[in-house]
């Protein structure tokens, strides 16, 4: 660490930077497409503060995520330049700025919108930074697995801001970025395998074996087919999102299948890896936006 | 402390000022939007 680094004050850029904003437009999308496939009205000016929660408790996880894993991610070259590792930020301004986030998204999202949204952000974040980033990423490789629920709360907590009840479809929504993400972040750990290998962290690739990683990511991908399309057999959405969801988990099916039977060799491209971890983020995206659309036409009457 | 760490500190300074400034007023403007609306539900 600089010098100049330990007597001037960190800048405001790089407390924005440890709420991961990259990570965050994923959770302000799929929160806001959970909040307007919900059905029911809510006031533009509630929703707007229901999504700012959502973003606001993502950001103070990600920021506590980043205070417990500064030394892993000194020995990443990806994670390396984050404000922590590089010096640009105290590890303890980290930890209480990750606190007061988390505490007033809480507190925000429980006096403006109700309670009931309040709690469950408040167990996505203990979730996140607790059970996930301490507990089980250093101890076992099924880390992704169990982790991945973190990421699925936005789109349940967006449409429980709006109905104010738990009910089969953000429970739809939560268990589709479930079984999303293992395939998600191992086409990505294929990749960049030897980073997590070096920090002693416990993925699939470096813990089981290439092999069995490949296997478990084309099962998660034939998994999600007729799971993305429940809310179709369900009732809950109409054809449109039935039929698009049955199309893109199938394209997520099929580029996974290169994936899962190959080997990789020395100073490989890994080019099918790196196909696959960009459609899922396209997927994901694509998805959401078209349950959003499906409620809208059908909701309106226009179909 | 250097004449040129001292203007850095500054402007760091200035610049959390504004940052901090700015999201209070943000806060302000929406509890009192949020407010409003309860009021009126």
């Amino acid at each position: 660490m600089s010098v100049l680094a330990q007597t001037l004050p960190a800048d405001w850029r790089d407390f924005f930077a440890l709420t991961k904003p990259r990570v965050m437009t994923l959770v302000i999308f799929t929160g806001l497409c959970g909040l307007l496939a919900a059905p029911g009205s809510i006031h533009p000016v509630l929703g707007f503060t229901a999504i700012l929660c959502i973003a606001l408790g993502a950001g103070g996880a990600a920021a506590l995520n980043q205070w417990w894993e500064s030394d892993i991610d000194a020995g990443m070259k990806r994670t390396a330049h984050r404000p922590i590792p590089a010096g640009r930020l105290a590890r303890i301004d980290a930890r209480d700025f990750g606190i007061a986030l988390s505490a007033a998204s809480v507190g925000i999202m429980g006096v403006a919108i109700h309670w009931l949204a309040a709690v469950i952000l408040a167990i996505s974040i203990v979730y996140y930074a607790v059970i996930y980033t301490i507990w089980l990423k250093p101890r076992t490789p099924q880390n992704i697995v169990i982790g991945g629920g973190a990421g699925a709360f936005p789109p349940l907590i967006g449409w429980i801001a709006v109905t104010g009840e738990i009910t089969a479809m953000p429970v739809l929504l939560f268990a589709i970025i479930f079984f999303w993400t293992p395939p998600h972040f191992w086409a990505l750990a294929l990749f960049v395998q030897s980073d997590y290998a070096k920090v002693g962290i416990p993925m699939m690739p470096v813990v089981r074996g290439e092999k069995s990683t490949r296997l478990q990511i084309i099962v998660y991908a034939a998994l999600l087919l007729p799971l993305a399309a429940t809310p179709w057999f369900i009732g809950g959405t109409g054809a449109i999102y039935g039929i698009a969801a049955l199309a893109l988990s199938a394209a997520f099916l099929m580029l996974s299948v290169p994936v899962a039977f190959r080997t990789s060799a020395p100073d490989d491209p890994m080019k099918p890896e790196k196909r696959l971890f960009a459609f899922s983020i396209i997927y994901l995206f694509a998805l959401f936006g078209i349950l959003v659309a499906d409620r809208v036409i059908y909701g309106q009457g226009y179909l | 402390m250097t004449p040129e760490d001292e203007t850095e500190l500054k402007r760091r300074r200035t610049s959390r000022n504004y940052a901090l400034g700015g999201l209070l007023v943000f806060f302000v403007i929406l509890f009192y939007a949020i407010t409003i609306v309860r009021i009126g539900e």
